[in-house]
């Protein structure tokens, strides 16, 4: 099948090495494109959603609560108040009325149910238009009730994903620098852009430990907001995912110092840079070699396990769709530890610089792609008779439907892939798809290793 | 009897879905077609993210993707932009465009909209059938958008021109296998049907040798067409509203006679389904169905001791928890309460009208319940098992209960789309797997773990 390229739709498309590199990004999605993006609202949603102590209440008609209840992986290891869907289910009348009067009372109620140690107002499409004050009412019940109350200025209509994001930093930036920073260690640090799905933060949490480096708080993987509030505290944001909580780490540079870093807790060398590049910043020999012990202690734990899988891979192809592109760098380089090769990439809010990199490290010819969608990714797999996919829900039946294998990358998976575990995880995941022995009677459009 | 309850101001895990949401399932039930949602991107993709996990399934929806200034000077032209867009894309035989919370704010007239378009392309005779729909998502759940759906494809797509010895079957939100179900049904008595919608095999589709962008199957568009003339038209439903469904429209505009039965679910409910059949075709049941009723009879008797007196909590949509209330009733277990996040106003009194018969006492119904009210009411009422959607999983998980997942949608386990509910067939499938959830219960907690029943 060979899908139509919309012409609006070609400049958001490179191959690695035909041209000179070029792409536009970060522009709204095409109508009737079928993107596979969601909105503002969602940018913002999923980075706070693992803000396990805090109240979430969407105030909107009832869809934008109900399809993101319990939609992340998100675990934590004490209050689970973030797994609950709260909306204020805004009615007709409240649209021809406002809807200012039952948000506070569904905040009131709410709080005095629950005890949140803080509360997030998210703003949907309508409350945008219907003007109720956010920041009004949730000022007054922050006065009665003495907790942080926030609105998240995340309608749906005002930008693409990546406006939630930085709605979303906002937000935590109000909580940051109220609370006390005695007896924080110097070696300390803030875990930005890790949203602890099946577990992940609690394992890079124990690597940093382990190394002797102290965390302040998890933003926003399994996070607190009493940890949020002290994060001004840390000598170092180590931030993960490329566009989530980048603009956190900005903000807390420019009024706290704080410098940051970059790091993806994905594929043994990224992993292990990661924890290289804490213990260089610190500049202490203790916890370098501490880390160079961590790292080649897990190493050869996965080693022989993950032999096995490579020799049953090599050589397949793989694409990659995924939220934010930076995640794309790690896994075009796990798959390359596993001896496959990527003839694919793309994600819904890449930069250009993350796509330049991209095209910097991959190979001649392969795709790499801005915002695309159901019909473009189709013609992709096809043309480059893939064997495995790694995406999200929306891109799995895409895959199957096509004969290709896939590898569940998304917020919602229940398989840590991150960190060396999480690497033996990811080669179980690919192998145990592009080794099924359903392929025989569907249409499989890999297998070719040439 | 409906006891008071606290009335909340918050909703907390709604059990209600939006009203787009429903639209999409009924433009995905139509050949060739393409669902459309006017409003922003994240409506249509949070809709195919929720609809793809419980059919595994490519769910195109399309958009129009609404930006800051399309809220302010209105979204006609992206609207518009997006229609040639997937036309050229998907080259489709219809779009069914429903318009969410947003553009129903801002005031967006898409009929008038449409008109432009029409008028503004080059060739309107090439132009895929567009269908309109109304669906604002703060009035409303996701039914009143599938009914508001149906009703907005009979009412622009019908014709009278011919008569026709077809039926009109509108069955409501019900599963795939429902719906191959039906079709069976029909043709074993010889009836030919325009069955509305069809996503039998849009949405629980077969592994094919070519990847299609629009999947092959759903009603066609020539049957919907010749729908104003057919014999009777048979909506499903005890709760659907009296003038907005599309057998009302067929009613009131080409004066069909329109029959409305509760989702046929147990044997009453679906004895009475077949006996309209009986009579719309002059034939008596035929053989196969017959047998499947006895067989169904004989099961009932078999394991009638399994699950006679044990308290059933369950919710959904109004239509969904009328038929298995009625179910329900007919094999022994009483319903302790009925709920839904719908707010029909018929809820009661449809569960009146299936079970005053048999129940010496009515069950507590509850309208415009989310789970915060379902799981209060459960821990005081003490259910031995909950019937419904997945996502009453973590109250069930509390009370340490058997749940008993039918509907939608099903998004912990594979094979929702095939979870057959009605019929004879369905609730054979029903009452097994009742039946052997409460013996597996009784079996994982016996001390002894006997061997045999």
């Amino acid at each position: 099948m060979q899908a139509t390229l919309l012409d609006e739709r070609q400049g958001q498309i490179h191959r690695t090495g035909e041209k000179p590199f070029e792409i536009v990004c970060d522009k709204d999605s095409l109508a009737g494109a079928v993107s596979q993006r969601a909105c503002v609202f969602c940018g913002s949603r999923v980075v706070l959603y693992p803000i396990a102590d805090a109240l979430h209440l969407v105030h909107g008609p009832i869809g934008c609560a109900v399809y993101t209840w319990d939609i992340r992986g998100a675990l934590s290891s004490g209050p689970e108040l973030h797994r609950l869907s709260f909306s204020t289910d805004l009615q007709e009348m409240d649209v021809v009325f406002g809807g200012e009067k039952k948000l506070y009372n569904a905040l009131v109620e709410l709080i005095d149910r629950h005890n949140p140690e803080a509360a997030f107002v998210y703003s949907t499409c309508i409350v945008g238009i219907i003007g109720d004050d956010l920041a009004a009412v949730c000022k007054r019940v922050e006065e009665e009730k003495n907790i942080p109350v926030i609105p998240v200025q995340s309608e749906g209509f005002k930008g693409n994903k990546r406006a939630g994001y930085r709605a979303a930093c906002e937000a935590m930036f109000k909580l940051v620098g109220t609370g006390d920073t005695a007896e924080i260690s110097p070696h300390s640090i803030n875990i930005l852009g890790d949203f602890n799905l099946a577990g992940e933060i609690w394992m890079i949490r124990k690597y940093f430990e382990q190394m002797g480096i102290e965390v302040v708080a998890n933003i926003t993987g399994d996070g607190r907001i009493a940890d949020i509030q002290r994060a001004h505290g840390a000598a170092l944001n180590v931030v993960q995912c490329s566009g989530a909580t980048m603009d956190l780490a900005r903000m807390m540079e420019e009024k706290y110092s704080i410098p940051s870093i970059r790091v993806s807790y994905f594929g043994i060398e990224d992993m292990a840079e990661s924890l290289y590049s804490v213990a260089r910043h610190f500049d202490s020999p203790a916890i370098m070699n501490r880390a160079r012990d961590l790292v080649r202690e897990e190493i050869s734990r996965i080693y022989p396990e993950l032999q096995k899988y490579k020799k049953a891979l090599h050589g397949r192809k793989a694409a990659i769709y995924v939220g934010g592109s930076f995640k794309a760098f790690s896994l075009v380089k796990a798959f390359r530890h596993l001896g496959m090769h990527v003839v694919m990439v793309g994600s819904q809010t890449g930069t250009r610089e993350e796509y330049l990199e991209l095209a910097e490290i991959t190979d001649p010819g392969t795709i790499i792609v801005d915002d695309a969608n159901p019909l473009e990714l189709t013609s992709f797999l096809e043309e480059k008779k893939v064997d495995i996919f790694v995406g999200g829900v929306k891109e799995r039946p895409i895959a199957y439907k096509l004969g290709v294998g896939f590898c569940d990358h998304n917020h919602e998976r229940k398989e840590a892939l991150a960190g060396f575990d999480g690497m033996l995880n990811f080669a179980r995941e690919v192998y145990s798809s592009v080794m099924s022995p359903v392929w025989q009677f569907t249409r499989f459009i890999g297998g070719d290793q040439s | 009897m409906t006891k008071m309850r606290p009335n909340y101001i918050s909703t907390t895990n709604a059990c209600k879905l939006c009203k787009p949401l429903g639209a999409s399932l009924v433009f995905k039930g139509i050949e060739g077609s393409v669902p459309y949602l006017h409003g922003s991107q994240g409506c249509a993709t949070y809709m195919r993210r929720y609809i793809i996990s419980h059919f595994n399934e490519p769910i195109d929806i399309a958009s129009s993707s609404l930006g800051e200034k399309h809220a302010i000077y209105g979204g006609g032209p992206n609207l518009k932009l997006g229609l040639t867009n997937v036309i050229k894309k998907y080259r489709p035989g219809m779009i069914g465009i429903a318009t969410t919370c947003l553009t129903e704010t801002i005031g967006d007239d898409v009929a008038m909209i449409l008109d432009e378009y029409r008028r503004e392309v080059n060739s309107p005779e090439n132009l895929p059938t567009l269908v309109h729909v109304q669906t604002p998502s703060y009035s409303g759940t996701h039914m009143e958008g599938f009914h508001a759906a149906v009703a907005a494809v009979v009412d622009q797509l019908a014709g009278s021109n011919e008569k026709t010895d077809a039926i009109t079957l509108l069955p409501g939100f019900v599963s795939a296998a429902d719906l191959r179900y039906l079709k069976e049904v029909v043709a074993d008595f010889g009836l030919d049907t325009i069955l509305l919608p069809d996503y039998s095999e849009t949405l629980d589709g077969p592994a094919r040798l070519q990847y299609e962008k629009i999947p092959a199957g759903g009603t066609s568009l020539t049957a919907i067409s010749k729908a104003g003339g057919s014999r009777q038209a048979v909506e499903f439903g005890r709760t659907i509203d009296e003038e907005r469904t599309g057998g009302a429209v067929l009613h009131e505009k080409f004066n069909i006679e329109r029959k409305v039965l509760g989702l046929p679910i147990g044997i009453n409910e679906t004895d009475l389904f077949f006996n309209l059949l009986c009579s719309i075709s002059g034939k008596g049941i035929p053989e196969k169905h017959a047998m499947e009723r006895g067989r169904l009879v004989d099961a009932y008797v078999d394991g009638h001791k399994y699950v006679f007196g044990k308290k059933a909590v369950v919710y959904g949509e109004e239509d969904m928890v009328v038929g298995l209330t009625s179910f329900l009733t007919e094999i022994g277990i009483r319903p302790v309460l009925c709920a839904s996040g719908g707010r029909s106003g018929h809820l009661a009194a449809a569960i009146r009208a299936v079970t005053e018969e048999s129940l010496a006492g009515q069950p507590r119904v509850e309208e415009g319940m989310d789970f915060y009210d379902i799981a209060a009411a459960a821990e005081e009422l003490g259910p031995d098992l909950l019937i419904g959607h997945s996502k009453g999983y973590p109250l069930a998980r509390k009370l340490n209960i058997p749940l008993i997942r039918v509907g939608f949608p099903i998004h912990d386990r594979v094979g929702g789309q095939r979870i057959l509910h009605l019929g004879y067939r369905g609730a054979q499938q029903l009452f097994d797997t009742i039946a052997n959830a409460l013996i597996a219960r009784k079996q994982d907690m016996s001390d002894v773990g006997y061997s045999y029943m």
